[in-house]
């Protein structure tokens, strides 16, 4: 058998036909199996200055559990990439492996990189399905943290946190765990069963959640520090709504993303009816990230006959991960780039029925470095819908700040801190995921709690 | 943990219950609401916190029955426990620099929301009157309770079983029409009831807050559902609110959003009254 497998292309990894799988929630991805895990491992060059590792948000040592798994020696695998990464089974799944680890892979400068999330998202299901558990023997040094959010950024950074033997509490403000992991990002792409166990491995390092506590309402940040929190986290996340404060958007059937998704997600409206949700025939989904995609997705699920996602910029602006973008067109989702909403409208009883939309063009780039939509003047169209999402971005949740004075926000509310240390303007208070950088990625929050996690390490070692 | 401490029933569709809740007990303010699941994977709803015990460690809430999330807590007694108890949720009221006196106004189960307030301004040594008004004597509620805070209360009822017979609305213009005494109304009941309240203040430039429950999911601003155009502009209701100034309210709207998911609350009671009988 040769050591390494020189062919061009990913294997390929099963997926749900599109047709079927635009009407059920079950997971679009099925998986490699073990056969194909270690051929497509196999096609790592073991690079020795592998530039993988540092596109990787928490700088996984990539080549060490993709060769483990080309040797075949899977619980190896799993012990090395659990050490870098809590969260595996999440990662594999959601993050943008295209414009992260893949995008440097030595491989891809002849065909494709190696499949390196598909390898992520295979070990650590191998793991959950044999029960492998991380040995961690660590030694508790009697200091309490709290951290805000059980979310990704605050899982991570309670799970660092507590291999260092920190006694953590994570305080949760809905009645259910794990942030967007739940809530956000639908059952067809991250199994909520998977989530669970996920926390669950977090759990068994000793970190305590505590749910229907807000941060902010419940208790204060002040508060948590007079009850003998010698540090704390803040991972809130970005959870306020974006709305385009246009005409109609407070008819009967239009949503902001967060609360179709909430209902959907985490009140499963999809399959329990006791928190309905307006199930829509013909959908337009205001949007082009993630969030745009898994609305426009899920509303396909629920029933719609027609679905849009309505994009001002074009098809190489979309921000969405390019297997999301891919997956909505296959499953029949119509893209109307370069369109933007003017107007909503309604009948006589406050039900929405139609979007105004103009065609755009795109001019100079702004400051995100994106070129600026601009409105063709007089080509406005009509399409009949009944139900809208906007889904134009998320800002973080004012909450904590209103009631924690010295805490240092920017003008659309993230929390300011150093970037080597994510300590915010109050001393001992640390930030990091979307409630700093705006609505972002899974994994980027998780880094950011690791940065901080070892930040207030030191700080009170 | 959250445990049903006690548990009354006020009339066939309304009942109290005080449930252990630590964390909501230890802060909360007249005004704000909190968000309850009965089951796990059922409904959050919110409803008002109508009374609170620090030192029990406990709240009060009073619902009415009217869905299918209420009708499963009124299966529920003293001893159960419920899924979910989070908050405190929304602003505490602010209470106004003046002294004058205020009058309160709540209609049906908007007595519940009502009485935390008028108990806040009497323990601030202000003068408090009181309207309550119900369809009849029997959804009358709370009264012993106010009798404690208000100098007067007036009673008002569709059938003229209790009080005067009539509309809250009736007995609100012959106290402040003619000789106002109040330096501020305030207004909790159904949509409608509120609206016509506004209709006659606003004209007198009498201060009014209303207390709104518009649809809720999480109650902390993070979907928007509670949205309501509020002096032109979009609030929400569970972080901007409850409690709002009354004449900036758009009552038309929240009134159309409120029936949203009124074709999908019929189909679910029927089928909860299919199964078993109603609580005893």
């Amino acid at each position: 058998m040769s050591k390494f497998n020189m062919s061009l292309t990913k294997v390929p990894m099963a997926e749900q036909d599109p047709k079927v799988r635009a009407r059920n929630f079950s997971e679009v991805a099925l998986g490699y199996s073990m056969e194909e895990a270690v051929e497509e491992a196999k096609r790592c060059l073991q690079c020795k200055d592998a530039p993988c590792i540092k596109m990787c948000p928490v700088s996984v040592n990539i080549p060490a559990f993709v060769g483990k798994i080309a040797e075949e020696d899977f619980d190896g695998a799993y012990m090395s990439i659990i050490n870098d990464n809590n969260l595996p089974a999440v990662c594999g799944r959601v993050c943008p492996q295209e414009s992260q680890c893949e995008s440097k892979c030595v491989r891809g400068l002849k065909g494709e990189p190696v499949g390196i999330g598909r390898l992520e998202r295979w070990i650590a299901d191998y793991a959950r399905e044999k029960g492998l558990h991380p040995h961690m023997e660590v030694e508790k040094n009697g200091k309490k943290v709290a951290v805000v959010g059980s979310g990704p950024a605050g899982l991570s950074c309670a799970g660092e946190l507590a291999k260092k033997g920190y006694e953590v509490t994570i305080f949760e403000a809905l009645h259910k765990e794990g942030g967007v992991l739940t809530y956000g990002i639908p059952e067809f792409r991250l199994p909520k069963a998977i989530v669970k166990s996920e926390i669950d491995e977090i759990k068994k390092l000793g970190v305590k959640i505590e749910r229907n506590v807000i941060v902010g309402k419940s208790i204060t940040v002040d508060e948590l520090m007079k009850e003998g929190f010698e540090a704390v986290f803040i991972g809130s996340g970005a959870g306020l709504p974006k709305f385009m404060r246009i005409e109609g958007e407070n008819l009967k059937g239009v949503y902001s993303a967060n609360e179709f998704l909430t209902r959907v997600n985490l009140m499963k409206a999809y399959e329990e009816d006791k928190t309905p949700v307006h199930r829509g025939d013909k959908v337009a989904v205001v949007g082009g990230g993630n969030v745009a995609m898994d609305a426009a997705r899920t509303a396909l699920r629920l029933g719609a006959q027609k679905v849009y996602i309505i994009y001002r910029r074009g098809e190489e602006e979309l921000p969405a991960r390019l297997e999301e973008i891919h997956h909505a067109k296959e499953e029949g989702i119509e893209f109307k780039l370069l369109n933007n909403p003017v107007k909503l409208l309604g009948d006589e009883r406050n039900w929405l029925r139609g979007i105004e939309c103009i065609r755009m063009e795109l001019g100079e780039a702004d400051d995100s470095g994106r070129r600026r939509p601009v409105e063709v003047e007089g080509s406005n169209f009509v399409l009949e819908i009944d139900t809208v999402i906007m889904a134009i971005g998320q800002s973080p949740n004012p909450l904590i700040k209103q009631t924690t004075e010295e805490l240092k926000t920017h003008s659309w509310g993230g929390l300011i801190v150093e970037e080597e240390t994510m300590e915010t303007s109050k001393e001992n208070v640390y930030a990091g995921g979307d409630v700093v950088s705006g609505a972002a990625t899974v994994i980027l929050a998780m880094g950011a709690g690791k940065i901080a996690a070892e930040a207030i390490d030191k700080k009170l070692k | 943990m959250y445990e049903i401490l006690e548990k009354e029933i006020l009339n066939p569709n309304i009942e109290k219950m005080e449930v252990k809740a630590p964390y909501i007990a230890k802060k909360c303010r007249a005004g704000q609401f909190l968000m309850v699941m009965v089951e796990e994977d059922g409904e959050r709803i919110p409803l008002t916190i109508a009374d609170y015990n620090r030192e029990k460690e406990s709240v009060t809430i009073v619902y009415q029955i009217v869905g299918y999330t209420t009708k499963l807590l009124s299966r529920m007694n003293k001893g159960d426990y419920l899924f979910a108890v989070s908050g405190p949720m929304g602003k505490a009221v602010e209470h106004s620099e003046e002294n004058k006196k205020i009058l309160g106004i709540g209609g049906g189960v908007g007595a519940a929301p009502l009485l935390p307030q008028i108990k806040e301004y009497h323990e601030l040594g202000i003068e408090c009157d009181v309207i309550l008004g119900a369809r009849n004597e029997e959804y009358i509620i709370l009264e012993d309770d106010f009798v404690k805070y208000a100098s007067n209360i007036y009673f008002c009822t569709d059938d003229g079983s209790k009080g005067h017979q009539g509309f809250v609305t009736e007995v609100l213009k012959e106290l402040v029409e003619k000789d106002n005494k109040y330096g501020e109304v305030i207004a909790i009941g159904p949509l409608p009831m509120m609206k016509a309240v506004v209709d006659i203040t606003k004209k007198l430039d009498l201060k009014t807050s209303v207390s709104l429950n518009p649809i809720m999911i999480d109650g902390t601003g993070m979907c928007g559902g509670c949205r309501l155009t509020y002096d032109g502009k979009t609030k929400f209701a569970c972080v901007d609110g409850p409690d709002f100034d009354g004449f900036k309210v758009d009552f038309d709207e929240l009134m159309s959003r409120a029936d949203m998911y009124k074709e999908h609350e019929k189909k679910h009671i029927c089928k909860l009254e299919e199964g078993g009988k109603n609580n005893e």
